[in-house]
């Protein structure tokens, strides 16, 4: 039971016990601006949401009290949230897979120094400098039939004969989406697997050539083990960030058509905003945290190597 | 506890003390009335800089008044320009920080939601001053009241007709000066335009995704066939009526003879009203506005102009737009009301609203000189008195919003043929998200 006080009395920070205490005190000061940091952007805003998530808490009029269990029971007898789980985890899948594995190619291709390389880095990289907001507006405006340039050069060009509707069925909605999100994104993920190629040493591949490896045996039993934790990272980024997806539905699709490419992020908005409940809102997103706590706690268990092979 | 947990602990329960001190959202501060007129039942125009917000569906009428107003004030209003499909979600931002502008419209629909959260300040002893109120459209008037208070006045008034294209209309071997005056002869001369057979022209077109687009410019038809599209509370929908399912089956059937543009089936709204003045339509549904509509594609003399019509004849219209109030964060509500005053006032009313082809929103300066002048305007000032504003608590959560049970009804109706059974199954969510 000691007080701070007690701790900061004079004798007790001399001699080599207070050295230490000392030491011990500084670094709590270090720590202390993050800390209140991370206390007021995160923690406080983290249980004022799971308090509103266990109120009846609308939007114009405030919190008018206790309403649990209420939010949670009531969220699976939403008409859009089953379909938006199961849309959010299918575009997850896909995405996912499309961005690892053309982050992979990309990284293979611009590994090598060379008189390309240094320029297709810079061109896989660029979408980045555009923000998602502005790049989802600007795929609107390309894939719109009535002001948009797409459809005129395919047609110019000879190979399509009617304009195609990019957004007007479920699936032309998901793809060009996720193509967007593609073009946008694959630069980042060649970044992170570059680095990881780059960072496995370069005697491994002699040895290997020496023993006749051929490229693909190469690639399958040395290239892809030792990229394991960029893969691992790039995946876990990769799922997270599809299943928190939103701008680019919001912008493009607007969970069109017919409610088919909404996501459950999308749900969140909606409840806030357009069905003015906070409340049911804030249940949405405590359900989405911790399953997405539950997955990287066992995505990052399944990584740690076994103590013995 | 730990020790080295000690301090952290402490800090952030002295965080967690100060957002309790201060969190929750503001009471509402509608008071009864905010004071009485300042003496003159103009208001106050002393140079304030008032903020003001609409949304941009309205953008060229309420910038041409916020202009004509600046010119002529002291009182200068900066006013922003919201995208139309944000603007509930921006004011929802905005109000429980108490940051609403001094003066902000609303589309009448979500006024009796905003009016009854408590949104603006209470106009009604104000409003009651003006000496034209009794002129004054109630439309709009009572769409801004709440429990015997008003918070509103007409803004921009939106009323919805058939517009035709009278050169195609000669050109199919229809009278331009006999345009439609049933439902059915509407879908009769958009089959004739689109026998033309020329290329990009289409019979029709209507935003075949856009909730908004639709109650605005069918349940007119319902009303002029007397069969109202909810009950009186706005909590039960009658979208499944007799009328309405008429209006589904037309267009079913235009869609599957092509005779409807194909980009509406993926119209959202952002772009609706802007195939029309391509002159590619032959003839649409549009709001009653001919600001802007002629172009090098559309002669001004080629835009006829009709009353909506119902299955069996009759007139309707949607008298919608938008109403004005001032904010419940207002500081400066003298002056925010000598807006609101002028711009009722005649010389607006006349010199800017009417002279720009727009409704007028007096009944006594129906048949200004500007109107007078263009038997297109006779209509639109003719009609407003024979529309209806329909009232809904959830308005904008089951008609606007995109994922709102509207929707899904007319898109299965109109391009997947759906059999009444499923009409009624759908009609049934609506009502449902009414009345929660």
């Amino acid at each position: 039971m000691n007080a701070i006080s007690d701790r900061l009395a004079p004798g007790r920070l001399l001699g080599p016990e207070g050295w230490r205490r000392r030491r011990t005190l500084i670094g709590m000061g270090y720590a202390l601006p993050t800390a209140i940091m991370v206390a007021v952007f995160f923690i406080v805003p983290l249980l004022l949401v799971v308090q509103m998530s266990a109120s009846d808490w609308t939007l114009l009029s405030g919190d008018r009290g206790l309403n649990v269990p209420e939010n949670y029971a009531d969220l699976g007898s939403g008409r859009l949230f089953w379909p938006a789980v199961e849309f959010t985890i299918r575009y997850t899948l896909i995405v996912t897979v499309l961005l690892i594995a053309l982050g992979l190619l990309m990284a293979l291709v611009v590994q090598e120094s060379g008189r390309w390389s240094g320029m297709l880095r810079t061109v896989f990289l660029l979408p980045l400098a555009v923000g998602l907001a502005a790049a989802s507006l600007l795929f609107w405006g390309f894939y719109s039939n009535s002001i948009g340039p797409l459809n005129p050069m395919l047609q110019g060009a000879g190979l399509i004969e009617s304009p195609i509707s990019f957004l007007g069925t479920p699936t032309n909605a998901l793809m060009s989406t996720v193509f967007l999100i593609v073009w946008k994104f694959a630069g980042f993920y060649m970044l992170i697997l570059l680095v990881g190629l780059q960072s496995i040493p370069r005697d491994i591949y002699e040895s290997a050539a020496l023993d006749g490896a051929g490229r693909w045996s190469t690639f399958r039993h040395i290239t892809l083990p030792l990229l394991r934790p960029a893969l691992a990272l790039s995946l876990i980024l990769a799922v997270t960030g599809s299943l928190l997806a939103f701008d680019q539905f919001f912008l493009l699709t607007k969970g069109g058509p017919d409610n088919t490419t909404v996501t459950i992020v999308q749900l969140i908005y909606r409840e806030a905003f357009q069905l003015q409940d906070l409340g049911k809102a804030a249940a949405i997103s405590i359900v989405l945290l911790v399953a997405l706590l539950a997955l990287n706690a066992l995505w990052f268990r399944s990584l740690r190597k076994p103590a013995t092979e | 506890m730990k020790g080295h947990l000690r301090v952290p602990a402490i800090a952030t329960g002295l965080i967690l003390l100060l957002a309790a001190c201060n969190g929750g959202t503001s009471e509402s501060t509608a008071p009864g009335g905010a004071g009485s007129p300042a003496g003159d039942w103009q208001g106050v125009d002393d140079g304030t800089e008032l903020t003001m917000w609409t949304r941009a569906a309205t953008e060229a009428r309420s910038q041409a008044l916020v202009d004509a107003y600046n010119e002529s004030h002291e009182n200068q209003i900066e006013l922003r320009i919201v995208p139309t499909d944000d603007y509930q979600t921006v004011v929802g931002a905005a109000a429980p920080n108490n940051e609403l502008p001094d003066l902000f419209s609303a589309d009448v629909v979500f006024m009796p939601n905003w009016t009854s959260q408590g949104l603006f300040t209470d106009l009604t002893s104000r409003i009651d001053s003006l000496p034209y109120i009794d002129d004054v459209g109630q439309a709009h008037i009572v769409a801004s009241t709440w429990e015997g208070a008003k918070y509103g006045l007409p803004f921009i008034i939106d009323l919805s007709v058939w517009m035709y294209n009278k050169a195609l209309f000669e050109e199919a071997g229809l009278d331009p000066e006999a345009p439609p005056t049933t439902l059915a002869e509407f879908a009769d001369a958009a089959r004739a335009i689109q026998d033309l057979d020329r290329e990009g022209v289409y019979g029709t077109f209507f935003g075949g995704n856009c909730g908004g687009c639709n109650v605005f410019t069918w349940w007119p038809i319902s009303w002029a066939e007397g069969e109202p599209i909810m009950n009186e509370e706005g909590t039960e929908s009658l979208n499944n009526n007799d009328a309405m399912k008429e209006v589904y089956s037309t267009f079913a059937a235009l869609w599957e003879e092509g005779v409807i543009h194909p980009d509406s089936q993926a119209e959202a709204g952002p772009t609706w009203i802007g195939y029309f003045p391509e002159g590619s339509i032959g003839i649409m549904p549009m709001p009653a506005s001919l600001q802007g509509m002629a172009n090098e594609n559309l002669a001004d003399e080629d835009i006829g102009v009709t009353p909506i019509a119902g299955i069996s004849g009759g007139e309707s219209t949607f008298v919608g737009g938008d109403s004005i109030g001032i904010s419940k964060d207002s500081e400066n509500v003298d002056q925010a009301w000598n807006f609101l005053a002028w711009m009722l006032d005649e010389e607006a009313q006349v010199e800017v609203v009417a002279q720009g082809g727009n409704v007028v929103a007096r009944t006594d300066l129906a048949g200004n000189e500007y109107s007078s002048a263009d038997p297109r305007l006779v209509i639109f000032n003719e009609i407003a008195g024979q529309g209806e504003t329909p009232f809904a608590l959830r308005f904008g959560q089951t008609y606007n919003d995109p994922q709102g049970p509207w929707i899904p009804l007319f898109r299965a109706a109109v391009f997947e043929g759906a059999d009444d059974a499923t009409i009624e199954e759908l009609n049934e969510t609506i009502t449902q998200s009414l009345s929660e």
